[in-house]
């Protein structure tokens, strides 16, 4: 592992995960606030601020970078605003990221905050908007989010024998991995049959299979390694964690062709004159983090990954190289995913405990790697942890894999 | 597929989305399109340049996609989708499949036929275009794509509501 690309960690916060229909800035505020405390750093002290957009609630959302810095208190730092679907929050990282190895900048607040509506998620913005493929798959085709998660769960039942108890058992992990966390909105310990009697909303997932929609914020303080050294030397209550760094942040874009189909395409692009790449896309963003880092799966002591759905969390398996296509369902039973396991996954009780509260989704990957590695998990805790991966999936072309190290 | 008939004949049918699919109810293809230099297939279909990184090509031709193709995938709605859907009230369960086409190698997710829902439905399963009507409105019967088994399912294997899409007629 090479160092020389290294950011710090110096300080992360959340808001709870809930469904309170407030101000998404509230939540945001909480967040800051706890990230700012937790590095012993002021907010004049910030010289950039990274936003992690979110398109719901209006003008402020689209400029989370300025909204925040306003907020806070302007104090003329420069800002930028990211969306990337569900990746906004890697996005933001990653461009705190650039202005700190750039030398631009020495701490960052990078930070992501999300009110959302009950039920489905429906295009954005009314009216008919008939070049939009987002309004195309809801329109010519009813193709929720939960459809595609649900061809990629009917896809490992008939190909590798997935069964929907094994999707249930991913819940009951999660459930019981999010039991303890302050953070989690749902904090109840699901059986497998609790999940298999509810509901199916697209076959073969079940309500409990499939992620809600939340409110909720996370926050983090970057930094250059050098300003972390500085810093911790002068803050004297600092000194007991360990400091976390981020060896890597993995924004990789699909490579044509895009053989698979992923959200929101009606279509997959053609193979017929240019073969698929070996490797495909969501193996590309993890794959991506891993040479940057200079590490493989191997070296993986825990892993955050997107479980929009149960069955989307033994994709992740193999596409972050946990094990190889087909043996998920192996690796879960074996009990190596659960805490306590070889590898855990999901520790904090992922989007199974959270529901997504999108542009602070990817923070609070990031988040929990860092109680996790620096030894502040509580009942969590994935034992002698140093290092942990988190992987994250968008709409249009958009995913994130950050890998931090102590 | 009987319901493609025109029950209400006072109704002018049009298609869902325009310029995606050929309004032959008896054979009716999807529309994609096609680079005229390097032969890649884009379906919804397009104008302007080349998806490919390794074409330079500005422009795509119209053309007709395969009508069959084998089951990549499958699920079954059972909750009203959010509009710009619009459903029948009441809503009733459908199907939906992303079909490969080989000679486009290219995976298009559609409608299934009524009547067909997921239990009937396998990964691999051969599969052929047809046209159904999404819904009506006083003066409208909007058509779109869906896909059907290739060979109609048995009365015998197929499901009580798989036999109902008889009486669907």
């Amino acid at each position: 592992m090479s160092g020389d690309k290294d950011i710090a960690i110096l300080g992360v916060g959340m808001h709870p995960w809930g469904k309170w229909g407030r101000d998404f800035t509230e939540y945001g505020m909480v967040a800051a606030r706890a990230a700012l405390a937790d590095a012993n750093i002021q907010w004049r002290d910030i010289q950039y601020v990274a936003g992690a957009d979110t398109i719901r609630n209006g003008y402020p959302g689209f400029i989370a970078g300025a909204t925040f810095a306003q907020k806070l208190g302007w104090n003329g730092v420069r800002i930028s605003s990211n969306y990337a679907a569900c990746a906004s929050g890697a996005q933001a990282l990653d461009s705190a990221r650039a202005q700190i190895l750039a030398g631009f900048c020495d701490v960052a607040l990078v930070i992501g905050a999300d009110t959302t509506p009950k039920g489905f998620f429906a295009p954005v913005g009314g009216g008919d908007r008939k070049a939009d493929p987002d309004w195309q798959r809801f329109h010519v085709l009813g193709a929720t989010n939960p459809v595609y998660f649900a061809l990629f769960a009917r896809r490992r039942m008939d190909m590798y024998g997935a069964t929907a108890a094994d999707f249930a058992q991913v819940k009951v992990k999660n459930s019981k991995h999010g039991l303890n966390n302050p953070n989690a909105r749902f904090k109840k310990v699901n059986t497998i049959k609790d999940v298999i009697n509810s509901p199916v909303v697209s076959d073969p997932l079940r309500l409990l299979d499939i992620c809600a929609t939340s409110d909720g914020a996370a926050a983090m303080i970057v930094c250059s390694m050098e300003f972390a050294r500085k810093h911790r030397a002068l803050a004297e209550n600092s000194n007991a964690e360990a400091l976390c760094r981020v060896k890597a942040v993995g924004t990789v874009t699909p490579r044509y062709p895009q053989s698979v189909l992923e959200l929101p395409d009606i279509a997959s692009d053609s193979t017929a004159v240019v073969p698929a790449p070996d490797r495909k896309y969501k193996d590309s963003i993890a794959w991506s983090a891993y040479e940057q880092a200079g590490i493989g799966p191997e070296d993986i002591s825990l892993a955050e990954v997107y479980d929009l759905s149960t069955a989307l969390e033994l994709d992740w398996y193999e596409h972050i190289g946990l094990c190889a296509e087909g043996e998920a369902e192996g690796l879960l039973r074996s009990g190596a995913t659960t805490i306590g396991g070889r590898i855990p996954v999901n520790p904090s009780g992922g989007l199974a405990c959270f529901g997504e509260a999108i542009p602070a989704q990817a923070i609070s990957q990031v988040c929990e790697l860092v109680w996790q590695l620096r030894g502040q998990a509580g009942e969590r805790q994935v034992e002698g942890a140093t290092v942990g991966i988190t992987a994250n999936q968008g709409l249009f072309g958009h995913g994130s894999s950050v890998i931090v190290a102590r | 597929m009987s319901d493609t008939s025109p029950v209400a004949s006072t109704l002018t049918r049009v298609p869902i989305i325009e310029g995606w699919f050929t309004d032959d109810v008896d054979a009716p293809h999807l529309i994609g399109s096609k680079c005229p230099l390097c032969g890649t297939f884009v379906f919804p279909p397009r104008n302007g340049d080349c998806p490919s990184p390794f074409c330079d090509s500005t422009t795509l031709d119209s053309t007709p996609l395969s009508r069959r193709g084998k089951v990549w995938s499958y699920t079954e709605n059972r909750y009203t989708p959010p509009p710009p859907y619009v459903a029948t009230d009441p809503f009733e369960p459908y199907a939906l499949a992303a079909v490969e086409l080989e000679a486009e190698g290219i995976v298009v997710l559609g409608k299934v036929a009524t009547g067909i829902l997921a239990v009937d439905l396998q990964v691999g399963m051969e599969m052929q275009l047809e046209l159904d009507v999404s819904h009506r409105d006083a003066d409208h019967e909007y058509m779109v794509y869906v896909w059907a088994p290739a060979t109609p399912l048995s009365t015998t294997t197929g499901t009580a509501t798989t036999t109902d899409a008889g009486g669907a007629a």
